[in-house]
């Protein structure tokens, strides 16, 4: 296939940037989508010009540092899909496709495609663990987790910590990123005893990074390459104002 | 011998205490030298990478009291390779009651290794292997479990126990997540100062010992020198030599090059675990490999038709015109026999013709047995996510059409060398995880490097550093001496000569022929002839790297090309290293195959006489072998039999 994509370029935080349109040629269909901005980055290097930026490394969809926005679109127009694993089987011959990094206060923008996601690891630092200190720690059988409560705090704990759920929100929140890990470690027994700070710490953390407010868009998990479900921003939620009105 | 390398002096001394296997590592814990609290905080250890085993030692030392410094090249020390390990995590808790137990783990580790891993190193981990457990789910893994509430498990390749312990289809990002969020707890609390995005470029050696690092930032491009006490490798596996592989692209074995370029032996690099379930290679545009989970072959059968050159689709086949090759050769094993025999019977009935999929190269995974017997809904709860990823990257629907699979690099046994307390011939330079040689020998079994490398960070590493780290600390470095002002010189005359270069083929161009002289004679087949012709081809490709490469930009920017340019240049040497020791192994052991050594069946043939010890090389212009002799008091040799 032959396509036109229109790329995002900025040579560091500093630079304004702008769109530029590039051809690629002979792209197959089942080539991914990195591999197709790879086939540009070797033209434009052989031509003497600078390839274009972009995170990427397990290129399986997991370690969550691939994410642009394609077509405006967070990952691109396949559901629950990392960038990575977006085929171009999915577009059409002559197509003209945009790519833009992240658009988040939060984010800044480094070069090109890349952004700056520190805060997510902020939001983390905040309170995003159990204490559990490495030792002898009590037979893995000693508590047992009724299996739903176990499958739900796995399903949560599948967060690959991309960004593209701020991405996509108008308000350019990150409340979904946070409220996968405090549903992920609330929903265990082993969460309990830190459940309380752990919200009111991570919800702190997220607004000193600068992250905008949730008004229940929805937006993120419509482009969650996870499917992490809206329903845990209003568990978070109740989390948070059980917390704030215990006098700790 | 031969003028591609030189012999040395055997290794005298492992470390590793004598006397009864089962009490060996709480003999060296009780011998080794304590750093009493007060005096932690004294000292500082600096952690290259933070996948399983370098975020669990980073944590862990952090906790101890001491001043960590931790380095990644990704944007978080979340995102480390150990992220896309799917299966699961070996231990011997024997809570299925099938005959487990830590002697078991040990002696199927030893086994499934090919005789090629030390014993008192393997007998140690299958001890800790219990804690593992314990201590993630104390962390809030969330493993999978039953409806009462207890954990479940699996099976896994080279073993008749189920002992593998699991989340879904992504154990490896629960267990990392685990080790990255105790590390977070540490940055917050200030006992780690976290690098990320920066790479480390050389080590810094200082009166013998490994006392620091230097590092570029991979944003500013500014390089920097770090000095500590003792330096920990912790930088993962060198399988993206061979281009294609399903090592994340980043995966690279600069820091480990440069330290044995610095005097650290490297041990057994020929090893490579070629493994056996993978998504075949679509095009010339492939970038990497799929792996999917091997435990797609609990209920997964393996079969290829009958006939060489069937084209008809496989659901056109009859059942009796299908070769279920697997469990014909294997009958006991059947489809879960270890990873180095499955990719090499995979081989054969491809080069016999009967290979499915563009080219031939792949075989069938079928699970319509699986689906009627258990029905769409349980297999999809065990495989949903794998089933889907294989959907996205093929377009086709294993639930309706048999999955396609073929071999691909995967993981590698070989690394640098280390003792029993898990140090490198450098005095202060640690090495742990797949960038360290030990406890796998010349195969690896499923749901084991996951075990390893928390083993090494959450238990192993924090126990005997601190027999080195009392003699600590040591003297102040200034960014003056000598020796550091040579290591930091070095980083940059290299990265300008790359620079400079400006030629007219890409990095990449490079690094895809390489991969494919790697492929082609240093992959699951191995010849003298073949070898010889890859060091020739190697040596060419190299020559024509420095006069040819071109990397765009400078140095003082974020500039991929030029990270990658640095990591391909260190590529050639092992790629160089991997071949001398492939050659001078004139066995079969495990993910080695030696054509010239098979027995009359094709199975490997290990010749434990003359090459039943461990190949350590030193750097130099011909590299020196020194050979660890392995002795094995409880697990006898015998020809590994899966049938």
């Amino acid at each position: 296939m032959n396509l036109s994509v229109r790329v995002w370029r900025q040579s560091g935080p500093d630079d304004k940037g702008r769109m530029v349109t590039y051809d690629v040629k002979d792209i197959s269909p089942d080539a991914s989508f990195l591999e197709m901005l790879d086939v540009l980055n070797e033209k434009l290097i052989l031509d003497g010009d600078d390839p274009v930026a972009f995170d990427h490394d397990c290129r399986e969809g997991i370690c969550g540092m691939c994410g642009m926005m394609i077509n405006g679109v967070a990952h691109g127009p396949e559901r629950a899909t990392t960038t990575c694993q977006l085929h171009m089987r999915h577009f059409a011959d002559g197509d003209v496709i945009d790519v833009e990094p992240w658009r988040a206060s939060a984010f800044p923008v480094i070069k090109d495609l890349v952004v700056d996601r520190s805060a997510f690891d902020r939001i983390i630092q905040a309170g995003g663990y159990i204490t559990a200190p490495t030792g002898t720690a009590p037979d893995a059988h000693a508590t047992p987790v009724p299996k739903a409560d176990a499958d739900a705090a796995f399903e949560a704990a599948t967060c690959i910590g991309c960004g593209a759920c701020v991405a996509a929100c108008p308000n350019g929140s990150s409340m979904l990123f946070t409220a996968a890990k405090v549903a992920h470690l609330g929903l265990l027994p082993q969460g309990q005893p830190e459940r309380d700070g752990r919200v009111l710490d991570m919800i702190d953390a997220q607004d000193e990074a600068g992250f905008g407010g949730c008004t229940n868009m929805g937006e993120c998990t419509t482009v969650c390459p996870k499917g992490i479900p809206l329903n845990l921003i209003g568990r978070l939620n109740t989390d948070y104002r059980k917390a704030a009105r215990t006098p700790h | 011998m031969s003028d591609l390398w030189k012999l040395g002096d055997d290794i005298a001394d492992t470390a590793a205490p004598d006397g009864p296997v089962e009490t060996r590592w709480e003999r060296r814990q009780f011998s080794a030298k304590l750093v009493n609290p007060a005096n932690r905080r004294k000292l500082t250890v600096i952690v290259v990478g933070t996948g399983l085993a370098g975020g669990s030692a980073a944590a862990t030392l952090a906790e101890a009291g001491y001043r960590v410094r931790s380095y990644c090249y990704q944007d978080s020390p979340r995102r480390a390779h150990s992220i896309a390990a799917q299966g699961g995590i070996n231990a011997a808790k024997n809570y299925r009651n099938d005959g487990d137990s830590v002697y078991r783990l040990f002696y199927d580790t030893v086994k499934g290794g090919d005789f090629r891993a030390r014993e008192s190193n393997v007998y140690r981990l299958a001890q800790v292997s219990v804690n593992i457990i314990d201590q993630c789910v104390a962390q809030g893994v969330p493993f999978a479990r039953e409806y009462g509430g207890l954990l479940d498990n699996r099976s896994f390749g080279g073993t008749q126990v189920s002992r593998t312990f699991y989340a879904r289809g992504q154990t490896g990002q629960q267990l990392l997540l685990g080790a990255y969020q105790a590390m977070e707890r540490q940055i917050a609390a200030g006992a780690i100062e976290m690098h990320a995005r920066h790479e480390m470029l050389e080590l810094i050696v200082v009166d013998g010992r490994a006392r620091g690092i230097v590092v570029r930032d991979l944003v500013t491009g500014e390089i920097t020198c770090d000095f500590a006490d003792a330096v920990v490798l912790a930088s993962g596996g060198y399988g993206n030599v061979f281009f294609l592989s399903t090592n994340a692209k980043g995966c690279n074995v600069t820091a480990s090059w440069r330290a044995h370029r610095k005097g650290a032996l490297f041990a057994n690099p020929c090893y490579t675990q070629i493994h056996p379930t993978c998504i075949p290679e679509s095009g010339t545009h492939q970038s990497k490999l799929t792996l999917m989970s091997e435990s797609l072959r609990n209920d997964g059968r393996v079969w290829v038709p009958q006939r060489a050159d069937d084209k008809r689709a496989p659901g056109d086949i009859p059942e009796d015109e299908r070769d279920y090759y697997l469990e014909r050769i294997y009958p006991s094993f059947g489809n879960l026999v270890p990873r180095d025999i499955a990719s090499r019977a995979a081989k054969n009935v491809c080069d016999e013709g009967r290979g499915v999929g563009p080219g031939g190269l792949g075989v069938y995974l079928d699970f319509a047995d699986a689906i009627a017997r258990l029905g769409r809904p349980a297999v999809a709860a065990k495989y949903g996510n794998l089933f889907e990823m294989y959907q996205r990257i093929t377009g086709e629907d294993p639930y309706e059409v048999p999955m396609r699979i073929y071999p691909a690099v995967h993981y590698t046994m070989g690394g640098l060398w280390v003792d029993y307390d898990l140090q490198s011939t450098v005095p202060g330079l640690f090495v742990i995880g797949e960038a360290n040689f030990s406890d796998h020998g010349a195969n690896r079994l499923g749901a084991s490097a996951l075990m390893q490398g928390l083993a090494d960070g959450y238990f192993v590493l924090p126990n005997t550093i601190s027999n080195y780290l009392a003699s600590g600390p040591f003297e102040p470095l200034s960014a003056d001496h000598e020796a550091v002002v040579a290591a930091r010189t070095a980083v940059e005359d290299r990265l300008s000569r790359l620079l400079a270069v400006d030629g007219d083929r890409t990095v990449d161009s490079f690094h895809r022929e390489l991969g494919h002289i790697m492929w082609e004679y240093c992959g699951m087949e191995r010849t003298e002839e073949g070898l010889t012709k890859a060091i020739g081809l190697i040596r060419g490709l190299r020559d024509e790297f420095w006069s040819r490469v071109k990397v765009p930009g400078t140095g003082e920017q974020l500039n991929q090309n030029l990270e990658k340019a640095g990591r391909v240049a260190d590529f050639f040497e092992l790629a160089e290293l991997m071949c001398i020791d492939a050659l001078h192994r004139r066995e079969s052991a495990g993910g080695h195959f030696r054509a010239e050594s098979q027995a009359d069946d094709g199975e490997a043939l290990r010749h434990d006489d003359e090459f039943g010890y461990v190949a350590a090389w030193e750097h130099g212009e011909t590299p020196t072998l020194h050979k660890e002799n392995l002795e094995f008091e409880y697990v006898h040799p015998s020809t590994r039999s899966y049938k």
